[in-house]
């Protein structure tokens, strides 16, 4: 089983405003605790130990595309 | 009743040995440097195995401090099949339940040994001078062995067919020389260290306050494992009980306690009244302690765990953090892989390079026990603040939902690893279902015995290799190798009426555990390993997987 990464949310845009409202009224400290729980709960829902490593790698690379490291 | 010896205070006499006065150095098989678990266990094995070894230890006493305290299951059938498993079990205190606490509520429990069919518990927690005093009691019994205490190990020189040893005792230097070195000497092993090797791995910037207490407590044998009580706010805590009303209490202090203040008792007891303030039944309770220590940890080991005629076991080749209690139970079953290997090659059964197979077999069993210990320890010391986020996210999720406990880390406790990519397997060539694959510890299971009495697998096998043929009266002629006998255990299925000579699967686990059909072979090696396993086998095919098991092919 792959990642999807083609079109898969059902209801895309209303899922974008539940998830930033998801954080109302939070600091900054306890969003980042609510994003490390939704993480945790999404990954087990997924639960394929590929696909979940596909999405970290798709993740990462995209981190190391945005900050690539100065070569020495 | 005779008195029990008191392990703690009990001292060894140094002893002239013959070889200090001996005009060339003295020649032995085996010396084995450490006499600790792991050193005086394999020196037992090799005893009984008929091979005479001179043991050595720099010191005359026992381990002091309980230091490692949980046993596992797989460790008490090695010393069961050491002779000394009994008296452990007696005195230890046997437990299977554990529980996690998240600030003061459970997260949940869990059974090490959910099902029944075993002889021995999932561990038995008990002091290591106790192991170690029955094991010396053991030892004692066994005149193969040459115990030298005040011995210790001050040069190693190797060579083509021995090694070569300088030994410092209260009697002056000496020189003796091994076929095979078995260096058991601890995580500060002075083998490794004259032989210019090193450990390689990672320290936890932690510190952990390790303290014995003895109180009357009335509180289960389980083991108790609390992330951030409100009795030690932001740190860990665990609870095992001991033996003699003792009690084990880790106390997670974090990187920038200082060891020396921390040590002090009058330091120790307040955080002692605030663990037993915690609890109705526990409050108020008196004690007293008795030892303590303060620890960093860290998983490491050598690249190679043989080195020409030294071989390296327990602490001397690996270390591991205790969350999960895999240090002395894998050096016991580091010496468990080697007695027989040793004993073979000595004897001419078996070729040298059989004994390249316990460097490659315990080198991954410690990748596998460093892998567990190290996520325990990232778990219960997180390294970054990104993953203590991750850390305190588990832990809050799992107070409502299950599927967050899985990931609750307070320790993978230690189980036998299985040998999965060992040469010596001869891999499967039938369908077969269940944990009893090639590399796995032999799994125990009831049985009734000929005599009619209720017995137990493992107990029935001998020192050497096994086979069990399940309802088959198949005789295997010709399977054996010279200097290497093979012992049938014909085995009967649940509910036959007995046969002369066969043991009978007492209420099907056996079966079932081992996914036994008429005529299946399974092939155990003298560590109660499965070599290989078959339906209905040739001779000829079962003299091949012993072969294979002792690198002959």
């Amino acid at each position: 089983m792959n990642l999807i990464t083609t079109p898969h949310l059902s209801a895309a845009d209303d899922f974008y405003e539940a998830l930033i409202d998801a954080h109302r009224d939070l600091t900054v400290a306890q969003s980042h605790a609510l994003n490390a729980r939704l993480v945790l709960l999404l990954a087990n829902h997924i639960g394929t130990h590929s696909v979940l490593l596909q999405a970290l790698a798709a993740a990462r690379q995209t981190n190391d595309e945005s900050n690539p490291r100065a070569t020495t | 009743m005779a008195a029990e010896v008191d392990f703690q205070r009990l001292t060894f006499e140094y002893a002239r040995s013959p070889d200090q006065d001996a005009t060339t150095p003295a020649r032995h098989p085996v010396v084995v440097v450490g006499a600790g678990p792991v050193g005086l266990a394999l020196a037992i094995d090799l005893a009984q195995r008929q091979v005479p070894v001179v043991l050595l230890d720099n010191d005359t006493t026992l381990a002091t401090g309980s230091r490692a305290i949980c046993f596992a299951k797989r460790t008490l059938e090695i010393f069961d099949r050491l002779g000394c498993g009994e008296p452990m079990v007696a005195k230890g205190v046997s437990w299977n339940v554990g529980r996690v606490f998240f600030r003061d509520a459970q997260l949940y429990s869990f059974n090490l040994l959910a099902e029944n069919g075993h002889a021995r518990p999932a561990f038995i927690n008990l002091q290591q001078y106790y192991v170690e005093g029955y094991l010396a009691q053991r030892a004692a019994q066994l005149p193969l062995i040459d115990l030298r205490w005040n011995n210790k190990v001050v040069g190693v020189t190797q060579h083509a067919d021995h090694a070569q040893l300088t030994i410092e005792t209260p009697g002056g230097r000496y020189d003796i020389i091994a076929d095979y070195v078995a260096a058991c000497d601890g995580s500060r092993s002075s083998v490794r260290e004259l032989i210019g090797e090193k450990t390689a791995g990672r320290v936890f910037r932690d510190r952990f306050l390790i303290a014995d207490v003895k109180m009357t407590l009335d509180q289960p044998a389980e083991r108790w494992f609390w992330f951030d009580p409100s009795f030690h706010p932001n740190q860990s805590v665990l609870l095992h009980m001991q033996p003699d009303g003792v009690w084990r209490i880790d106390f997670q202090l974090g990187w920038d306690a200082d060891p020396e203040v921390e040590k002090r008792p009058e330091n120790i007891i307040p955080r002692v009244k605030a663990l037993l303030a915690n609890s109705a039944t526990m409050k108020d309770a008196p004690f007293e302690l008795e030892w303590a220590s303060v620890y960093t940890f860290a998983c490491q080991r050598m690249a190679r765990f043989r080195h020409g005629r030294v071989l390296f076991a327990g602490d001397a080749a690996h270390g591991v953090s205790p969350f999960g209690a895999r240090g002395a139970n894998s050096g016991v079953q580091d010496a468990d892989n080697l007695g027989w290997k040793l004993a073979l090659v000595l004897q001419g059964a078996a070729p040298d390079a059989l004994l390249d197979s316990y460097a490659d077999e315990r080198e991954y069993a410690a990748d596998e026990n460093i892998c567990h210990s190290t996520r325990a320890t990232d778990f219960i010391t997180p390294k970054s603040e990104i993953s203590r986020l991750f850390r305190d996210a588990v832990l809050e999720l799992a107070r409502e939902h299950p599927f967050a406990r899985q990931l609750v880390n307070s320790g993978r406790l230690s189980v036998a690893a299985t040998l999965h990519a060992s040469a010596l397997n001869t891999p499967d060539s039938a369908r077969f279902d269940g944990p009893m694959v090639p590399g796995a510890a032999a799994a125990d299971a009831p049985v009734t015995r000929p005599d009619g009495h209720d017995g137990w697998l493992l107990r029935e096998l001998g020192d050497g290799f096994t086979a069990l043929v399940f309802d088959s009266d198949a005789a295997l002629h010709g399977a054996a190798l010279p200097g290497v006998p093979l012992k049938l255990v014909h085995i009967a299925p649940c509910g036959d009426q007995a046969r002369a000579g066969y043991l009978i699967d007492r209420d099907g686990t056996l079966a079932e555990r081992y996914d036994l059909l008429p005529g299946t072979v399974v092939l155990l090696r003298p560590d109660q390993h499965v070599c290989a396993r078959w339906r209905q086998p040739s001779a000829e095919a079962v003299r091949h997987a012993m072969r294979r098991a002792l690198a002959m092919h």
